[in-house]
């Protein structure tokens, strides 16, 4: 199996043609016309898939343990795979959990989901004019954001890859699903996979995408800001609010005069 | 259990795609203005940053650094000499699991 290219959507080259490359860099804030889209593209779609394969092992052992964890607390078995085919949101569907298994209300559940949901409220903000398309279509193309996605898609000037994004996100889904699916029916099949290290994964991937994202030399500051604040906020928290809040510190950027280039001579302080 | 599965179920795709749609529906459409880019730009080392917060928390949200924060640090050393994701994270499995079987 090839070793994913951690860097690949920075490395895709702009689809041929004139209007393909994102044009945010640079963009007359004066003339705030719809950024011209790339088409699907059918081999970076492949290569997100690719790309998640690592990701996909570890989400898929997570989900295994969802499908179980649901049906010991109580779900039916297709109830437990329902919530992951039309939620696909792994912290959420956990927190859930933890709050029904608990004893806890509706309410109290929907509220924990949204809270660690609202993470994706930010990734949604920075991913919408890589997309393209009326409203209806631009909503069904943001589902496809997870956190790994998000990060592996994202360009150095703040566009997006979208056939890297689904192709990656594909195949979480249909890891997520599977792996729901397999916990369910089957009990715990592996026990404890905490034992295998398996949660070390999520992490790790996590770690290796910050780290190639650093190595541009641009959000170090922002990076370790981000660290602090999640860590300030864990304790009294659910899941998705730490990261939600870690997302401020990126209002830096305000204080800059545009995108960073490549030769790190732009966004100084102004 | 006391709780309705299907409306928890509902609720939960409901609000999930509802706040998943929020963004790109409101600032799709157009070219944002260069400093929202800049602050995107940089959105994705401070998530990123607080994801490996939040995954080597322990899991009842106390902050302890357990095995899985030295196999996370033992895959973030290979990562820094240039070794592969899957390379990263399958020795961060290893660590950990090997830890956690000798503590």
């Amino acid at each position: 199996m090839p070793a994913p290219d951690p860097d690949a959507p920075r490395t895709v080259a702009p689809t041929a043609g004139p209007g393909a490359a994102h044009p945010a860099a640079g963009t007359d804030p004066d003339t705030a016309a719809p950024p011209p889209h790339e088409p699907l593209d059918r081999a970076v779609f492949l290569r997100g898939v690719r790309a998640g394969v690592p990701f996909s092992v570890a989400s898929g052992l997570v989900a295994l343990s969802f499908g179980t964890l649901a049906v010991d607390v109580g779900f039916p078995v297709l109830a437990a795979i329902a919530m992951s085919a039309v939620v696909f949101a792994g912290s959420a569907q956990f927190a859930t959990l933890t709050i029904v298994a608990g004893g806890g209300g509706l309410g109290a559940a929907v509220l924990a989901a949204v809270l660690v949901n609202s993470r994706f409220l930010p990734m949604g903000v920075a991913l919408a004019p890589s997309l393209p398309g009326g409203p209806v279509a631009r909503a069904l193309q943001g589902q496809a954001v997870i956190d790994a996605s998000w990060a592996m898609a994202s360009r150095p000037d703040g566009s997006f890859d979208r056939s890297f994004l689904f192709g990656f996100t594909a195949l979480q889904y249909a890891t997520w699903v599977a792996g729901t699916a397999l916990g369910a029916f089957g009990g715990n099949l592996l026990g404890d996979t905490d034992r295998f290290g398996f949660d070390a994964i999520f992490p790790t991937f996590f770690l290796v995408l910050l780290i190639t994202e650093l190595r541009e030399g641009r959000g170090r500051g922002v990076a370790a800001a981000g660290a602090l604040i999640a860590l300030a906020l864990i304790p009294f928290t659910p899941t998705g609010v730490p990261v939600l809040a870690a997302s401020a510190a990126a209002l830096v950027g305000l204080r800059r005069r545009g995108l960073p280039d490549p030769s790190g001579t732009q966004g100084d302080a102004s | 259990m006391s709780v309705d599965v299907w409306a928890l179920i509902a609720l939960c795709a409901v609000t999930t795609v509802i706040i998943k749609s929020i963004g790109p529906v409101a600032f799709g459409g157009r070219a944002l203005p260069p400093r929202a880019g800049a602050v995107i730009a940089l959105l994705a080392p401070a998530v990123l940053a607080a994801l490996v917060v939040v995954g080597i928390a322990d899991h009842d949200g106390s902050i302890g650094l357990g095995e899985e924060a030295a196999g996370v640090a033992v895959g973030g050393a290979i990562a820094l000499r240039g070794g592969s994701v899957l390379v990263c994270v399958l020795a961060a499995a290893v660590v950990t699991a090997v830890l956690r079987l000798v503590l």
